[in-house]
């Protein structure tokens, strides 16, 4: 997949590269601030954008910004932002649209070679990838508590597993059990949630996020 | 958990960052509607420039000023001559016993504490008429053996201040009243004169040198008295009343001196309280880097060393070594952010208190409802200060209180920022003895705000601040 990094600090700018061309993939553009970030995606309509939020020229929330205007113009292409912290209030921000092709990871998250190019692989496929952490706040400052609470421990496992944005044979694999039991917990998560029970892939992860944040 | 203040910026509702800072400066700039009200009279009357003047000189009418000036004028006619009286029977008295003097001592305590219940009630009275806070003077409180108590008060100028205030005022406040409503009656008198001059028994009114009758000059005294009676008239009041309350400011209030005396000591305590939370804030980040991440590079450091070592000759064991070396630096990286975060959250300069305290709010164990109603953005210190204290008090909340819920109110009322947390613990906190709130107690006072820590034993506890937003 043809990428766009745009991250400020040099350092991890150059890693990101080494580490995503290593692992076979093709990155077009490396630039350090968010107006750059822009314009090399209006050339190399990449399938990926990997956007750090804190960069020049206003070093706030510069990147985030300038995730959501690409967004709006090129929606086909696949935004992970990716950030020193995580903040809830970001994360409903950029997921305010849709969330195909959107990811939000901690920097840290680098650190774990394979799951990370697994991440940026699943939202350049338009898939969704949440840090654990956006998920565990997300969970933590819904309103809805009584329904969280009504989940047993396994089912709240499974859904911020499903809220950060895996697949049935995904969340399987890391909790060790069969698809079938994931199913079925998934059936049982929207029963108790009171959600449509129909929805699949990144509609799903949308109704999750949605009934969080309402 | 009621989160209703916190849940309204969710996507649903919030469609862009762009839109939201296009909005906030657009609608400060609108939300005063007297400032445009302002700015378009202030159009309209650009060619035509007496308006503005005739909108001056009738300025007393639009106010409460008025009133109330009159109020103070009218009851200084009686009321401060009830102090005179006690006051100067007093001062003949222990002038008349002062040869001998144990026996005069009784009536100067007396007339002091004449002088300052009735400076207590006449300070209140200024207040409501006004507007004025005359702040008390501070009279000296000393301890010890009466003879050098009463020499204290001999010797406090404010004590005497307030007597030669109660001695004079009933004097020349009578007659500025007195001249006051003269002054009304008379413009109400010559407004009346173009009606009735003709029916004076001698067909005109003689107002000494002029006499005036019916016809033209009557319209002229009205008119004169018209212009008395909208423009001087209020004027001379106003002005009256404000030479009252300069008086009993200057003789009633601290002397500026004093007050001066007070806002240096005030300032100097919270200079000092800034400068030692800097220090305090320093020495704790410097302990955290140390025991912290620089312990943890250092240990990286020396498991990537040992897996060099050997590399080539147990493959094996350096795999796991650097397993080990790459969960150091994770952990490294993660005590980083938090430090950082604690030093000063970004999302606090980005979005606002709301925001970083949902974050805040999110990671704690402990269920919280937070409500935030702050419209307009405080100063970044202010910010700041409230977040630490939202912060420390939850941890107080959670670590030691074990509290099983936190309410968090913010608001804000006009210039000033309003806090309260308040937790179900075991309560018993108390700001002398805890370094974290003594701290905040300081980063507080250094703004100017006020603190206040209620917390019973057995609980529950509720931490109020408020600090001042302005410029």
């Amino acid at each position: 997949m043809r990428i766009v990094i745009a991250e400020d600090a040099i350092l991890l700018r150059a890693g990101l590269v080494r580490l995503l061309t290593e692992a076979g993939e093709d990155v077009v553009a490396a630039v350090g601030d968010a107006t750059s970030l822009v314009a090399a995606v209006e050339q190399h309509r990449p399938d990926l954008a990997i956007v750090d939020v804190r960069m020049p020229p206003d070093l706030t929330d510069d990147g985030l910004r300038a995730a959501i205007s690409i967004r709006g113009l090129w929606p086909d292409v696949g935004i992970l932002v990716f950030s020193q912290y995580v903040e809830e209030r970001y994360a409903a921000e950029l997921l305010a649209g849709s969330v195909d092709g959107i990811g939000y990871l901690l920097k840290d998250r680098v650190a774990d070679v394979s799951q990370f190019v697994a991440a940026a692989r699943r939202v350049a496929d338009g898939g969704t990838a949440l840090d654990p952490e956006v998920v565990s706040q997300l969970m933590a400052r819904t309103a809805k508590q009584d329904p969280i609470e009504r989940l047993s421990p396994r089912e709240r496992e499974v859904l911020s597993l499903m809220a950060e944005g895996f697949s049935n044979q995904a969340i399987a694999d890391q909790l060790v059990i069969s698809t079938g039991a994931v199913e079925k917990h998934i059936a049982n998560i929207f029963m108790k949630l009171d959600l449509p029970p129909t929805e699949h892939g990144n509609r799903r992860v949308l109704a999750v996020l949605h009934w969080m944040n309402q | 958990m009621g989160s209703a203040g916190t849940r309204c910026d969710t996507p649903d509702t919030l469609p862009t960052t762009t839109d939201d800072r296009a909005r906030r400066p657009h609608e400060v700039g609108l939300s005063p509607p007297i400032g445009r009200q302002q700015a378009s009279y202030r159009r309209s009357t650009t060619p035509l420039s007496v308006e503005p003047v005739i909108n001056d000189l009738l300025s007393p009418w639009r106010t409460n000023r008025l009133p109330r000036a009159i109020g103070l004028l009218a009851t200084d006619l009686v009321l401060p001559w009830i102090p005179f009286a006690l006051t100067i029977a007093l001062v003949a008295t222990s002038l008349g016993l002062a040869v001998t003097y144990p026996l005069a001592t009784p009536f100067i305590g007396l007339l002091f504490v004449v002088a300052a219940a009735f400076g207590k009630l006449e300070r209140s009275r200024v207040h409501a008429h006004t507007g004025a806070d005359i702040g008390d003077p501070g009279h000296p409180r000393t301890t010890g053996s009466w003879w050098h108590r009463i020499r204290t008060l001999l010797a406090s100028k404010s004590r005497w201040k307030e007597v030669a205030y109660f001695l004079t005022t009933p004097i020349w406040a009578t007659a500025l009243g007195v001249f006051t409503f003269c002054l009304w009656g008379a413009s109400i008198f010559l407004v009346t004169l173009p009606v009735v001059a003709g029916r004076f028994p001698s067909g005109s009114a003689e107002l000494g040198l002029f006499n005036v009758g019916p016809g033209l000059s009557a319209f002229a005294a009205g008119a004169l008295g018209l212009v008395c009676l909208v423009v001087v008239a209020p004027w001379c009041t106003l002005g009256f009343a404000a030479a009252r309350r300069e008086v009993a400011a200057a003789l009633l209030g601290p002397g500026q001196d004093e007050a001066l005396r007070r806002r240096v000591r005030s300032l100097e305590t919270s200079r000092s309280a800034a400068v030692d939370a800097a220090e305090k804030e320093r020495r704790r980040i410097e302990r955290d880097l140390h025991d912290g991440a620089q312990q943890r590079l250092v240990a990286l450091a020396m498991d990537l060393g040992r897996a060099k070592e050997r590399f080539e000759t147990d493959p094996d064991g350096a795999r796991q070594i650097i397993e080990s070396a790459h969960d150091e630096a994770k952990a490294a990286l993660s005590e980083l952010r938090d430090l950082v975060r604690g030093i000063h959250p970004a999302i606090l300069a980005d979005r606002g208190l709301d925001a970083a305290l949902s974050a805040v709010v999110a990671r704690c164990p402990v269920p919280i409802s937070l409500h935030v109603a702050v419209a307009d953005r405080p100063p970044a210190a202010v910010e700041s200060a409230a977040y630490f204290v939202v912060t420390e008090a939850l941890m107080n909340a959670v670590r030691h209180a074990d509290a099983g819920r936190v309410r968090i109110d913010i608001a804000r009322h006009g210039d000033r920022l309003v806090l309260e947390v308040h937790d179900d613990g075991r309560g018993g906190a108390d700001p002398s003895r805890g370094t974290g709130l003594r701290g905040l107690e300081e980063r507080v006072a250094a703004l100017g705000g006020w603190m206040q820590v209620l917390s019973p034993a057995g609980g529950p506890t509720s931490v109020l601040v408020e600090l001042p937003c302005g410029s």
